[in-house]
């Protein structure tokens, strides 16, 4: 019998790990040849820990589980287990998805070859390495692909940028200093399917002329670090990195490199610094990473989804992957939704569900059962929604024209006991604590700007001109998106909820 | 005792076992500061030799960083996550009710040096918060309580 336990850092919050230590023992008790595997998240974090069980008639799966529920899972009728819920792609949440990008996560042991060649792994290298580099830039130009960092800039052109400049070295450089709130798809994959990330590194590699890459993960997600480095580990040894790729191939090689807790980071010409081993303070663009990256060497800096998507988009064709999504925003995108929500998780689908159908018909509204107030997306420099804009579509320019962004596609939603005086306060506190300082409008007016908050709390309405005029200047006088972009949740709070910046001024008059 | 022989004898081989990397500084100060809980103010000249850097710049990068820290903290680290996602569900709150279970008025360490109770800024816990990290362990659905238990 084959036991699936994820180790996926959410399941392992909730339990995981003691669930896996019940199933080693009982077994071990009753002699039971049992295997435990330890996979990734299905992305179904209310139900986690989600424990699957391999028989002869197929995979199927209980959960939340204890390890008070382990003996009945191994020792009685399990059609008859109080926490049985059927396969998981039978379960309506899963089976309304388009699992490309996270077809394998939850699915396959995460550092087995085998597992990961037998559904479908290495088929995008294989066919890479047969194309030219001008075939392989086209491929991604019809693919649609745009950056899933959030700043949806077309992946083909950035990585056609690097691979006509002429330089002896290039790099590879991986953005997995995930530090949004409400997101987690890039930790998820690397932790239940790293594999796929290690190829579409390669592929990057094999495209622009690149023989090093780096993926720089933050230091706060101490799991994928493991499971990245183990994978790293054991793709040298299967040949999918190191000097000749697959054994046909040119060379390229990577590592983990562990970010020090600075949010700034996530940007990506701060994380190319800090990587350099200097302080993580944004560089002035001109000159573009793709032409002046890494040492001063042209560099590829795409965010982990971007990269994972590339296997699927090489094994399966840029029509297949065209087909999905709406307008100028193609494929699929990882929903991650979270914060105040009854089913939350990981969600991949096809750009172009509105907002309200994430949030109450996936989401199944809030997890208290509250009224949903306010849905904040695309991370803490995202805009905060208020349900009148909920019929807007899932995509890059549709979010763009009301206000918002869709940023690393996190959907944070927060019920109506939430005070956004309070949220704005705090997007701007948190760009005081994680500023790197060189932009003025960001450094100091994120302080002035908790203050101006403060003013307004206390009841001074003059202070509102100010901190309008602020954010004006924060937006317009920044070099990157932490300065540039604390201005959204700010005036979105402002904007769509003014009672909660009205109320404690009137009540001070 | 840190700037014994034995000190300066360990730091080298720490920063030896780097010297391989391109850009090894962070890897280095990661080193240093899991060998000794924190960065020693003495490693930061040696470190700043080896590498043909300035100390102002050594400095600079270990002050730049929320990681490193000055001092080693105390016993146990409990980090809350105070981001939005986990505000959401009350995180406020936990932070709150944690530093209150512990006798602390803000963010730092007991007096007994037994727990040091911090923030930090996303786990990638977000559908399952409040989250925090006791020790190496991750909570979900975290209470003062459970974060209690989990730190004896």
């Amino acid at each position: 019998m084959k036991v699936y336990v994820p180790r996926d850092a959410s399941a392992r919050a909730l339990g995981a790990d003691a669930v896996a230590q019940a199933v080693i023992r009982e077994a071990e008790k009753s002699g039971l040849p049992v295997e435990l595997v330890r996979n990734g998240s299905r992305g179904m974090t209310w139900l986690e820990p989600l424990v699957e069980i391999e028989t002869q008639s197929g995979r199927t799966a209980f959960g939340p589980m204890t390890p008070e529920d382990v003996p009945a899972l191994l020792f009685k009728d399990i059609t008859k287990h109080p926490k049985a819920i059927g396969p998981v792609e039978d379960l309506p949440w899963f089976a309304r998805q388009t699992r490309l990008t996270f077809a394998r996560v939850g699915l396959i042991d995460p550092l087995s070859m085998t597992d990961y060649e037998a559904n479908g792994g290495l088929q995008g290298l294989r066919n890479a390495l047969g194309m030219t580099g001008e075939e392989l830039i086209d491929t991604l130009k019809l693919s649609g692909l745009r950056g899933r960092g959030g700043a949806g800039f077309p992946t083909g052109i950035k990585w056609d940028t690097v691979r006509l400049a002429q330089a002896p070295q290039k790099y590879i450089v991986c953005n997995a200093d995930e530090g949004d709130s409400g997101t987690f798809a890039d930790r998820m994959l690397m932790e239940g399917d790293p594999f796929t990330l290690i190829e579409g590194m390669a592929i990057a590699g094999v495209t622009v002329g690149a023989t090093r890459g780096y993926v720089y993960i933050r230091s706060e997600y101490p799991d994928a670090i493991e499971v990245m480095s183990e994978a790293i580990r054991v793709a040298r040894l299967n040949g999918l990195l190191g000097p000749s790729l697959l054994g046909t191939g040119p060379a390229f090689d990577m590592e983990v490199r562990v970010g020090a807790g600075a949010y700034v980071c996530g940007e990506e010409t701060s994380l190319l610094n800090s990587l350099e081993g200097k302080r993580g303070t944004v560089r002035a663009k001109p000159p573009l990473p793709a032409i002046q990256g890494l040492f001063g060497k042209p560099t590829v800096v795409n965010n982990v989804i971007s990269l994972a998507t590339v296997p699927w988009i090489l094994a399966n064709g840029h029509e297949a992957y065209k087909d999905f999504g709406l307008g100028r925003s193609r494929g699929t995108i990882p929903l991650q939704i979270a914060g105040n929500v009854k089913h939350g998780g990981l969600f991949e689908t096809a750009f172009g569900m509105s907002l309200g159908e994430i949030v109450n018909d996936i989401g199944g509204g809030t997890f208290s059962g509250r009224p949903v107030k306010a849905v904040q997306v695309g991370g803490p420099l995202g805009a905060y929604f208020p349900a009148s804009k909920f019929a807007t579509p899932f995509g890059y320019e549709e979010f763009d024209g009301q206000g918002g962004l869709i940023g690393h596609a996190g959907v944070v939603v927060f019920d109506d006991s939430v005070d956004m005086l309070q949220q704005a306060r705090f997007a701007l506190e948190f760009c005081a604590v994680e500023s790197c300082g060189k932009c003025t409008p960001c450094r100091l007016g994120a302080v002035r700007g908790v203050e101006t908050v403060d003013r307004i709390a206390a009841g001074d309405a003059s202070a509102m001109p100010l901190l309008i005029d602020l954010c004006d200047t924060m937006r317009d006088g920044s070099l990157c998106a932490l300065g540039g972009f604390t201005p959204y949740p700010v005036m979105s709070a402002l904007t769509h909820f003014p009672d909660d910046f009205a109320t404690v001024k009137e009540a001070a008059e | 005792m840190l700037d014994s022989a034995d000190f300066s004898a360990r730091l080298r081989e720490i920063i030896d076992a780097h010297l391989g990397l391109e850009g090894p500084l962070l890897p280095i100060l990661h080193a240093v500061q899991a060998e000794w809980g924190h960065i020693p103010e003495p490693a930061i000249p040696q470190i700043a030799n080896a590498l043909n850097l300035g100390r102002a710049e050594v400095h600079g990068v270990v002050t730049f960083y929320h990681d490193f820290r000055h001092a080693p903290a105390g016993q146990t680290v409990i980090k809350v996550c105070a981001a939005e996602a986990c505000q959401a569900q009350g995180g406020r709150d936990l932070v709150a009710a944690t530093l209150k279970a512990f006798g602390l008025k803000d963010y730092g360490t007991t007096a007994d040096g037994r727990v040091t109770v911090e923030p930090i800024y996303c786990l990638g816990l977000c559908a399952c918060g409040p989250a925090a990290l006791v020790g190496d362990r991750l909570l979900g659905r975290a209470t003062a309580k459970s974060l209690q238990e989990a730190a004896q």
